[in-house]
C-alpha cells in the first residue's frame, strides 16, 4: 500500500452519519468545529488539559482535542448538540442553567459532557481517587460533593464557577439516581 | 505536525508486521500522550499503526491467581475492574490518581508505561534536551527543575516519569509482555526501563518495533492492605511532584513483607528495595519506616531546588506505611 | 440570605434573580465565539513567535515554506503590510506588540515574528513549525527582583508615589513594627476561550468576528492600527469565553487583519495556549516592602508600601499595588511608592484586580502580622484603623461599609470561636486554621452612549456596546432596563458586542455594567419622556440616544469603592506540605446588586482567584532562555474542581446618596484580600508566615514546621 496523508471516513455523530474526506492529522475537535459546523465542542488547550472539548465516545466522556478523527471512525459519538431531546433539555443542562453553572459558557459543553459521564460513571460503581475504600466490597461511594469535585477535575473552569456547577450535577444526580447527591462531609 | 499515514491493525501479527523496522512508525493506543507530542512536534511519525481494537483489552486471572492486563484495557477500566479493586488496591488508586476521567478512558495500560516525561524542556523544541534530541545538552540541571529527579538521574537527564500507574505496578512486581516480528517476549517492569545514563532518549528495553500486548501481575496476598498516596501542586488533575505505591503485611508488629515504589522522583517508577529489605522482618514502628527510608534516599542527589522531594518521600513512606500498620493493629 | 439596597420599583427586575438570557445557548452548544462563525472560503493563520528573548530577526525562509500544501502566505517584517502602532488610544498608547512584523527588533520570547496562512489549519499549524526563522540574538536579562538594578519610579511621578509624614520619624516612635517582604509570582489571564478572530474585508469595510472585552474599543484601535476611517472599521463579539484584562487588541485580530488585506479573502487567527503566555498581557511579578508601625493598641502611626513590577523593554506597564493603601488605611505617616524595571519580557497588563491583587496581598499579610505582633484580634485591628476620609486624597467616602461587612462575616463565619494561637489544631494529618483579609476595589464610571427603541410591536431594543464576557452582564442590563423602562424583561432585548453600537465603555476596571447602566437608564428615561406624549410608534420604531459623557462629570469627587471582609479556613498538611481550603466567605459592599444569581458566581469566582493565586499560579520562566517553562495548563496550575471548597458570597447595603446608579461593579472585588485571607490562615494553621505566592507544597516543606521562614 502506498501511504496515504488523507482518508475517507465516516463518522457517527449524535445519530447522524458524517462522510467526509479528512487529513489524518485532522482531531476530532477540529473535525467537529472546522468541518462539521458543530461548533459547540470547545477548543480550550487543544493538550488535554482543559476538558473543553469533552465529548462522549461509545458512551465514554473523551477530549476530542487527542482524538485523531481517522481513528474514531466506527464509533458512536456525542457532542452538546446531542444532548439536549429535541427542544427539552437534558435535566443537566437544565440544573446548570438554573444553577448557573457557568459564567462565560466556554468550558460549559465540556463540563456538561463530563457530568453526564459522572452520573453513569457513579451508577456503574467506578470509584474515585477520594473514594475511602475502592474495595468491590466497600461498595458504591455515595456521590458526594468531594466525589463530583475529584470526578470534574478534568473540567477547569476559568471563570471560577465551580461551586455552582457541583450544585447542578448534584442536582442531576439526584434527579437521575434518586436520594441524595452532593452532601458536603461533616466538617 | 508532519503528514502521517495511518493504519489500522486487526491482530497482533498484523500491527507488528504493519510498523515493521520504521523508525518513523508509532503504535496508537489511545493517544493522550503522542497526539500531543505530534502537536508540539517532539514526535513527527511518519505513520501511525492503531492498536486500539486488538483483542488486547481484557483483565484476567491468571492460573497461579495473578492477574493478566491486556495491552489496551484502558485506565479507567483497570481502575474498575473488581479485581484489581479487590487484590492491588493500589493499582486502582493509583491509575485513578492519575490525569482525569476523560483522559482515563482514552488512555491504554500500554501507553501509560510508555508515556514520556513532562519535563517542560522536553516539549519545547527551541530548549536544549538530551531526551528528545541527544547531544543537545540538559537545561534543567541549571535551570527549572523543582520536580525532577533525586535517584537515578545523571547529569544529561533529571526528568521524572510521570506514571502513577507504572509506581503501583512497580511495587506489584509486574511483568511487561510484548510481541515482535521474532516472537515474544517479556520484561519484568524493574528492567522495563533503562538507566538514565548518557541515552537518556533510549528508555525502555524494548526490542525495535515491539507491541506491548499485556502486563500480569503475579499474585500478592500483601497487596490486600496497599495504598497510594500522590501529592501534587494542585488537589486533581495534577502530575504527581511525589508519590508513593505501599503494601504492608504486619504480624504481631513486626513487618513480614513490605513493598514500597516512589514516584515522581527518577525516570521511572522507583522500586525502593533498599528500604523494604530495611524493613522485613524488623518493627512495624514510625521509626522503623523513618530508618527505612532514609537508607532508600541515601543514594538521593539533589538539585538547587528539588531536595524538598527527599523530605518529601521520607515522610509519605512514615505516613503511609503508618496508617497501613495501624490499620493492620485494628 | 442577603439584603439588597436600593428604591422599590414597581417591576422590580433589578434584584430578583434571574436565569442568563443566552444560558439555553450556552448550555447546548449553540452560543457561537468569535472562532466559530462560518465563513466561505475561509484561510487559516499561525503566528510564528521568537525562541530567543533578545535581538533581531536576521532571516525568514519561507520560500520551502511556500512549497508546502495549501499554504498561501508567510507574513514577516519583511512583507507585511505597514500599520501604525505610534497613536493613543481611549486607553493610552498600545503595547507595541500590536504593531506586529513592523521591524526586525525581538524584545523578548514568544514575540510575533511571522504568520502562515493556509488553507486549513492541519496545513498553517505544519507550515508554522516548518519555518525557519534566523535571529541574531542579544544577551538579555529577565531577572525580576526586589530593587534590583534599573529600578526605578515611572511618571507621572505624583500618581506614582504619595508621601504624607515622616514615616521613619513615625516607625522610630511606635511601640510596635512590622518590616516585611512579600511576592507575588508572574500570573497568566488564561480565559478558556483563546483569543481568536475572523477577519474579511466585506464592502470596503473591515469585518471583524473577534473575542474581546470591548468591540468598539478594538475597532478604534484597528482603524487607527490601519489608518481607517473609523467608520469602515466593525467588530463583533457576542458570546466571549472570559477576558480577565487580556482581551483588548492583541495580535491576533492585526495578524488576520493583514492576511485578509493581503490574500482578499476571510482569514481566521486562534492563539494557541501556548502562545498565550506570551501575546496576550499577563500580570508582572511583584515585590513589596510593607512597613506598619503601631501603639501597642495597635493604631497606625506609620503605614509604608512600595510595590515594583517588571515591564517590557518597549512599554510600560505599571502594576499599581500600592492603590490599595491608599484608600484603606490612615496613619501619621503614610507613604507608598510604584516603581518599575524594564527587563527582556513581553508587556504586562491588567489582571483581575490589577494593583489590587497583590498590593493586596501584602498589605492585608502585613496586617496580620501586625495583630499578631499586638495581640490583638486582627478585625478589631482593622477597626482601629477605620479612616474617615481618604487617607491620601482626603476626600469624604461616598459610603465606606467595610466595618459591615467583617460585621456580617464574623458572624456568618463563626470568627467569635476562633483560638488565635497559631499551630494548635490537628484533624489527623491535617493543621487547620482561619484567616481574614479586608477588600475594597474602585468604583469608577465612564461615559457610554446607549440607544433604547420602542418597538412598534410593544418591546423594546436596548442597543450598546457592551461586552459580556461571563459577567452576566446582559442579563443584568436587560433588567435595568426593563426596570427603568417599566416593563417586564421579556419584553426587552438588549443588543451588544457590536461595535456600530456606538461609544461605550469597555468590560473592565470594574466599570462595565454600572457604565453601560448608566447610559441605558437615561436612554430609557428619555424615551419614556417622548412616550408619555402619546401619539402612534412608527415602525422602524421610536429611538432615544444617550450619551452619559457629562452626567459622569457632574458627579461629586469623592472616594468612591467596593468593599468587602474575607475569611478563609485551611488545612495543612506539614509532611505533604499540601494546603486545602476547607471553606471561604465573602461579605461585600458593592452597591446595589442587580442579579442575585449571575452576581454570586461574580463574587465567588473572584475568591476562587484568590484561592489560584494563594496556592497555585506561577509561570516559571528559563533564565539561560529567557522562555517560559512549560506554558500550558498542566505546567500552569489554576484550581480545578477538587481544589474549590464550599464558598459563601454575601452582601450587605451599600448606599450611594449621590450616584443616581448606584451599581458598582463586582468582578474584581472578589480576588482582592482573598489570597491574603489564606495566607493568614496557613499562618494561624502552621505558624508559618509565607510571604512568597504561591504557597506550594515544596515551599511549605522548605518553612518546615517549627515556624521557622520560608525561602
Amino acid at each position: 500500500m502506498t501511504p496515504s496523508a488523507s482518508s475517507a471516513i465516516t463518522l457517527n455523530i449524535n445519530g447522524e452519519k458524517y462522510t467526509l474526506p479528512v487529513d489524518h492529522r485532522t482531531t476530532l475537535l477540529d473535525a467537529l468545529r472546522e468541518r462539521l459546523d458543530l461548533t459547540g465542542t470547545k477548543k480550550g488547550c487543544d493538550q488535554g488539559q482543559c476538558g473543553a472539548c469533552t465529548v462522549l465516545i461509545d458512551g465514554r466522556r473523551a477530549v476530542s482535542c487527542l482524538q485523531l478523527a481517522v481513528a474514531a471512525e466506527g464509533r458512536e459519538i456525542t457532542t452538546i448538540e446531542g444532548v439536549a431531546d429535541g427542544d427539552r433539555l437534558h435535566p443537566v443542562q437544565q440544573a446548570f442553567l438554573d444553577l448557573d453553572g457557568y459564567q462565560c459558557g466556554y468550558c460549559t459543553p465540556g463540563q456538561i459532557c463530563s457530568a453526564l459521564a459522572v452520573i453513569e460513571e457513579h451508577a456503574a460503581g467506578w470509584p474515585s481517587a477520594v473514594t475511602t475504600d475502592v474495595r468491590p466490597e466497600a461498595g458504591v461511594p455515595e456521590l458526594t460533593a468531594e466525589e463530583i469535585r475529584e470526578r470534574m477535575s478534568g473540567n477547569l473552569c476559568r471563570c471560577g464557577a465551580y461551586v455552582s456547577i457541583v450544585e447542578a450535577v448534584a442536582r442531576a444526580a439526584e434527579a437521575a439516581q434518586g436520594g441524595s447527591a452532593g452532601t458536603e462531609a461533616a466538617a | 505536525m508532519r503528514e502521517f499515514d495511518y493504519r489500522r491493525a486487526a491482530d497482533v501479527p498484523g500491527a507488528v508486521a504493519l510498523l515493521g523496522a520504521d523508525p518513523e512508525a508509532r503504535y496508537l493506543g489511545g493517544g493522550t500522550n503522542l497526539v500531543d507530542l505530534m502537536k508540539s512536534g517532539v514526535e513527527r511519525p511518519a505513520l501511525l499503526v492503531d492498536v486500539r481494537e486488538l483483542p488486547l483489552d481484557r483483565i484476567e486471572v491468571t492460573a497461579d491467581g495473578g492477574l493478566r492486563i491486556g495491552a489496551t484495557v484502558t485506565n479507567s477500566d483497570l481502575a474498575a475492574h473488581p479485581e484489581v479493586r479487590r487484590r492491588y488496591p493500589v493499582l486502582a488508586q493509583a491509575v485513578l490518581a492519575g490525569a482525569s476521567g476523560q483522559l482515563r478512558n482514552m488512555a491504554t495500560v500500554g501507553g501509560n508505561l510508555l508515556q514520556r516525561t513532562r519535563c517542560g524542556y522536553f516539549t519545547d523544541l527551541a530548549a536544549p534536551c538530551n531526551k528528545r534530541a541527544p547531544g543537545s545538552g540538559c537545561a534543567a540541571v541549571e535551570g527549572e527543575h523543582h520536580n525532577h529527579a533525586i535517584l537515578g538521574a545523571s547529569a544529561h537527564c533529571v526528568a521524572v516519569h510521570p506514571s502513577d500507574m507504572g509506581v503501583a505496578l512497580a511495587a506489584l512486581d509486574a511483568v511487561v509482555s510484548y510481541e515482535t516480528a521474532d516472537g515474544p517476549g517479556e520484561l519484568p517492569l524493574e528492567d522495563f526501563y533503562l538507566p538514565v545514563g548518557d541515552t537518556p532518549e533510549r528508555e525502555t528495553a524494548l526490542p525495535p518495533g515491539a507491541l506491548i500486548t499485556a502486563v500480569t501481575l503475579p499474585p500478592a496476598p500483601v497487596a490486600a492492605r496497599s495504598r497510594y498516596r500522590k501529592v501534587r501542586e494542585r488537589a486533581s488533575y495534577a502530575f504527581a511532584i511525589g508519590s508513593i505505591a505501599a503494601a504492608l503485611d504486619v504480624r504481631d508488629g513486626a513487618v513480614r513483607e513490605v513493598r514500597l515504589a516512589f514516584g515522581a522522583v527518577a525516570s521511572r517508577p522507583w522500586r525502593a528495595r533498599a528500604a523494604e529489605r530495611a524493613l522485613t522482618g524488623g518493627p512495624a514502628s514510625a521509626d522503623a519506616f523513618a530508618a527505612a527510608a532514609d537508607a532508600e534516599l541515601a543514594a538521593a542527589q539533589a538539585l538547587p531546588h528539588n531536595g524538598y522531594k527527599v523530605t518529601l518521600t521520607r515522610n509519605l513512606v512514615v505516613a503511609v506505611l503508618t496508617e497501613l500498620a495501624e490499620e493492620a493493629a485494628r | 440570605m442577603t439584603t439588597t439596597t436600593g428604591p422599590a420599583r414597581a417591576i422590580g427586575a433589578v434584584g430578583t434573580a434571574h436565569t442568563r438570557i443566552e444560558g439555553r445557548d450556552k448550555v447546548t452548544g449553540a452560543a457561537r465565539y468569535a472562532g466559530e462563525i462560518p465563513f466561505a472560503d475561509l484561510a487559516h493563520g499561525w503566528l510564528v513567535v521568537s525562541t530567543v528573548a533578545r535581538g533581531r530577526v536576521v532571516a525568514v525562509e519561507s520560500e520551502p515554506v511556500l512549497a508546502l500544501p495549501g499554504v498561501l502566505t508567510v507574513l514577516h517584517h519583511g512583507s507585511a503590510p505597514r500599520v501604525d502602532a505610534d497613536y493613543v488610544g481611549v486607553l493610552g498608547r498600545p503595547d507595541p506588540i500590536v504593531g506586529l512584523f513592523q521591524s526586525d527588533r525581538v524584545p523578548c520570547a514568544g514575540w510575533p515574528v511571522a504568520l502562515v496562512v493556509a488553507e486549513t489549519s492541519e496545513q498553517a499549524r505544519e507550515a508554522a513549525e516548518a519555518l525557519v526563522v534566523r535571529y541574531e540574538t542579544e544577551p538579555h536579562d529577565i531577572d525580576f527582583a526586589a530593587e534590583r538594578s534599573g529600578t526605578y519610579t515611572p511618571e507621572p511621578r505624583e500618581t506614582m508615589e504619595t508621601d504624607k509624614g515622616d514615616l521613619e520619624r513615625e516607625l522610630a516612635a511606635s511601640a510596635v513594627v512590622v518590616d516585611a517582604r512579600y511576592t507575588t509570582p508572574e500570573e497568566h489571564h488564561h480565559p478558556m476561550e483563546p483569543h481568536a478572530a475572523t477577519v474579511r474585508w466585506d464592502g470596503g469595510r473591515l469585518e471583524v468576528y473577534d473575542s474581546n472585552q470591548g468591540s468598539k474599543w478594538v475597532a478604534d484601535e484597528l482603524a487607527k492600527l490601519f489608518s481607517l476611517d473609523p467608520g469602515s472599521v466593525r467588530v463583533r463579539s457576542e458570546h466571549i469565553g472570559g477576558g480577565f484584562g487580556s482581551k483588548g487588541v492583541r495580535p491576533h485580530q492585526v495578524a488576520a487583519a493583514m492576511a485578509a488585506t493581503v490574500l482578499h479573502r476571510p482569514v481566521r487567527v486562534v492563539l494557541t495556549r501556548r502562545q498565550m503566555f506570551s501575546l496576550i498581557g499577563y500580570r508582572s511579578p511583584t515585590a513589596h516592602r510593607v512597613r506598619l508601625g503601631a501603639d501597642a493598641d495597635g493604631r497606625l502611626r506609620a503605614f509604608g508600601h512600595e510595590a515594583q513590577n517588571a515591564t517590557s523593554t518597549v512599554h510600560e506597564f505599571v502594576e499599581a499595588s500600592t492603590g490599595f493603601g491608599r484608600v484603606m488605611y490612615d496613619a501619621d505617616a503614610h507613604r507608598t511608592a510604584n516603581r518599575l524595571v524594564r527587563l527582556d519580557v513581553p508587556t504586562p497588563t491588567w489582571m483581575r484586580a490589577p494593583g489590587e491583587a497583590p498590593g493586596s496581598f501584602a498589605v492585608e499579610s502585613a496586617l496580620d502580622e501586625l495583630a499578631e505582633r499586638c495581640g490583638i484580634d486582627p478585625i478589631a485591628l482593622r477597626v482601629r484603623n477605620e479612616p474617615t476620609a481618604g487617607p491620601v486624597s482626603g476626600l469624604p467616602f461616598a459610603g465606606r461599609a467595610l466595618l459591615s461587612c467583617f460585621e456580617e462575616g464574623a458572624r456568618r463565619f463563626g470568627w467569635a470561636e476562633r483560638d488565635p494561637r497559631p499551630g494548635v489544631r490537628r484533624e489527623g494529618r491535617w493543621l487547620l486554621g482561619t484567616g481574614t483579609a479586608a477588600a475594597t476595589f474602585p468604583a469608577g464610571a465612564r461615559p457610554s452612549t446607549a440607544a433604547v427603541t420602542a418597538e412598534a410591536d410593544g418591546t423594546f431594543t436596548v442597543r450598546i456596546t457592551a461586552a459580556d464576557i461571563g459577567t452576566g452582564a446582559r442579563t443584568a442590563l436587560t433588567l435595568i432596563a426593563a426596570d427603568a423602562l417599566e416593563v417586564e424583561p421579556g419584553r426587552v432585548r438588549v443588543r451588544i458586542g457590536d461595535s456600530d453600537f456606538g461609544p461605550a465603555m469597555i468590560a473592565g476596571g470594574s466599570t462595565g455594567t454600572r457604565s453601560w447602566a448608566w447610559a441605558i437608564m437615561a436612554a430609557a428615561a428619555g424615551l419614556r419622556e417622548q412616550l408619555a406624549l402619546g401619539g402612534d410608534i412608527p415602525p422602524e420604531g421610536l429611538t432615544v440616544r444617550s450619551d452619559t459623557s457629562a452626567a459622569i462629570a457632574a458627579l461629586p469627587e469623592k472616594e468612591r469603592h467596593s468593599y468587602g471582609a474575607q475569611f478563609a479556613e485551611v488545612a495543612v498538611d506539614p509532611a505533604s506540605g499540601e494546603v486545602r481550603v476547607r471553606r471561604m466567605l465573602g461579605v461585600f459592599a458593592a452597591g446595589r446588586i442587580v442579579n442575585p444569581l449571575t452576581a454570586r458566581g461574580q463574587f465567588v469566582g473572584g475568591m476562587i482567584w484568590g484561592i489560584s493565586m494563594a496556592l497555585h499560579e506561577e509561570a516559571v520562566r528559563d533564565r539561560a532562555s529567557g522562555a517560559h517553562v512549560g506554558p500550558d495548563l498542566a505546567g500552569y496550575h489554576f484550581a480545578a474542581h477538587a481544589d474549590v471548597p464550599p464558598i459563601e458570597a454575601h452582601w450587605v447595603d451599600d448606599p450611594d446618596v449621590d450616584d443616581p446608579v448606584g451599581i458598582k461593579g463586582i468582578g474584581e472585588i472578589g480576588i482582592v484580600g482573598a489570597a491574603a485571607a489564606i495566607a493568614n490562615a496557613v499562618w494561624h494553621a502552621t505558624g508559618v508566615r509565607h510571604r512568597d505566592l504561591p504557597i506550594r507544597p515544596d515551599r511549605v516543606l522548605r518553612a518546615g514546621p517549627d515556624g521557622s521562614r520560608g525561602a
